[in-house]
């Protein structure tokens, strides 16, 4: 039994081999073997079910009058280890489109990769840039291809087209929403509370990224799945520029900062006769 | 959680549908459309996993066009129905689609007709219908309430009674609907239901 990988094909066939009389052309499509078990269903189960917990992450973006606005933790645990402080969960897909990183590190790496590479197939092909409409279907469509074979990824797709800002929320079990406003992963719902209760679509860029900071940060607090490094990304109509990387601890005492306690009793020595 | 469900008037279809977009807790949207507009004359409201739901809508949108293309003629409401019913079956013992749908179409010959879809492939030519949680509340109120020849002023009040009933019993009770109309002048959004704004 074989995988099929016709979503990563390139449109050039990769060999030549085949070709001959019989052959019209096509090469296969590239697989590899599957892993020889006696239960290939409870394999597959419990790989699903290693991976599913790991949306351990908190991600944001929303739109705004001045675009989009995306901002993630930077923290992997396994179970109750934590691995890393400092991954990167914003990826740069092209210079003006970002993806977000909740799931899987590894599918959400190589398919926003292979996202990239579409999108300038694309650009190069039609003499014009993939619209952020067009680039979050082309990962729904390879998503939902993939479904119940264990990929997770939660991901948002923001970017500036012609149409202006635009934010797409995609996921691994093949639901593709389009929206103003999305938080993904385990510390989200601590994200949304402080996201919906300031937002206001007519904010300056730096009230935005003290709106998305304040979110992370809220989430990594009582999250524990969240934390690092709370970076904050722009997306404008010239492209994404990164605003700030701030270490959520150090961001803690910034805004409750320690007040000296009032002492009303100071302890004395004891006084030996 | 979703509530999806339709009736047949005089002259027209209806069909209500709620507008979440939920993941497990967490509402991601409230004003997500899911009554599809099929064709000029014909709405489909469709519930079910997130990625099948859009994906065999869509499906069907751009065959049903294509047929259209081809033929120069639209296909009837039957017929879109048949089809339907036809590409789930097929899937249904390889790769099932779970989606379950409410098809209300017009056409010149026959008027208003409405048809339920479900997940495995039954089809039903019914006067009304409804899938989801809210069914449980939308169908006795239909029945209840419902009379063949209603008018469209008669069939929104009867919609805005099962909207209220499931808004009331319901555990966790959608916050927003949509009611999309049919008749003889087309398919259309006819109005939304609101308690948030998104």
């Amino acid at each position: 039994m074989k995988l099929d990988f016709s979503g990563l094909e390139s449109s050039a066939p990769l060999y030549g081999g085949n070709n001959g009389l019989l052959c019209d052309g096509f090469s296969d499509a590239p697989s590899f073997d599957l892993p020889v078990t006696s239960d290939f269903d409870g394999f597959q189960k419990n790989s699903i079910q290693m991976v599913k917990p790991a949306k351990g992450t908190t991600t944001l973006a929303f739109i705004f009058k001045e675009g989009v606005m995306v901002a993630a933790d930077s923290r992997a645990s396994m179970g109750g280890y934590i691995s890393s402080q400092s991954v990167k969960k914003i990826i740069e897909i092209n210079p003006y489109m970002l993806g977000t990183m909740a799931g899987g590190a590894a599918d959400c790496q190589f398919w926003h990769r292979n996202l990239g590479i579409k999108c300038r197939l694309h650009e190069l092909a039609n003499k014009r840039r993939i619209s952020v409409t067009g680039a979050s279907k082309l990962l729904a469509n390879i998503l939902y291809s993939y479904r119940g074979m264990g990929l997770s990824v939660g991901t948002m797709i923001a970017g500036w087209d012609e149409k202006g800002p635009g934010l797409y929320y995609v996921d691994s079990e093949g639901g593709r929403l389009k929206g103003t406003k999305f938080s993904v992963g385990s510390g989200s719902p601590y994200a949304y509370g402080v996201l919906d209760s300031g937002y206001k679509y007519d904010m300056t860029i730096d009230e935005a990224a003290e709106l998305a900071r304040r979110a992370i940060y809220h989430a990594t607090f009582r999250d524990g799945a969240s934390g690092g490094v709370a970076s904050v990304y722009h997306v404008g109509p010239t492209g994404w520029t990164k605003l700030s990387g701030d270490d959520v601890g150090e961001l803690h005492y910034s805004y409750y900062p320690v007040e000296p306690a009032i002492v009303e009793q100071e302890m004395t020595e004891a006084i030996v006769a | 959680m979703e509530c999806v469900f339709g009736m047949v008037g005089k002259g027209f279809a209806l069909v209500v549908a709620d507008t979440s977009a939920v993941n497990s807790i967490l509402v991601h949207k409230s004003n997500e459309d899911k009554i599809m507009v099929l064709d000029s004359h014909k709405l489909m409201g469709a519930s079910g996993e997130a990625g099948d739901r859009a994906q065999f809508t869509e499906y069907v949108q751009k065959n049903v066009a294509l047929y259209q293309y081809r033929n120069g003629i639209p296909l009837t409401t039957k017929a879109a129905a048949n089809f339907m019913r036809g590409e789930l079956a097929t899937a249904l013992r390889k790769n099932p689609y779970m989606v379950n749908i409410v098809l209300a179409g017009h056409d010149k010959e026959t008027g208003p007709s409405l048809y339920f879809i479900d997940y495995i492939a039954t089809l039903h030519k019914v006067d009304k219908a409804a899938f989801g949680y809210g069914s449980y509340f939308a169908l006795s109120m239909m029945d209840r309430h419902y009379h063949p020849n209603m008018t469209v002023d008669e069939a929104v009040k009867l919609a805005d009674q099962c909207i209220e009933e499931i808004r009331s019993r319901l555990v966790v009770a959608p916050q927003n609907f949509v009611i999309k109309i049919v008749d003889k002048d087309g398919a259309r959004e006819h109005s939304w239901r609101r308690t948030t704004k998104d």
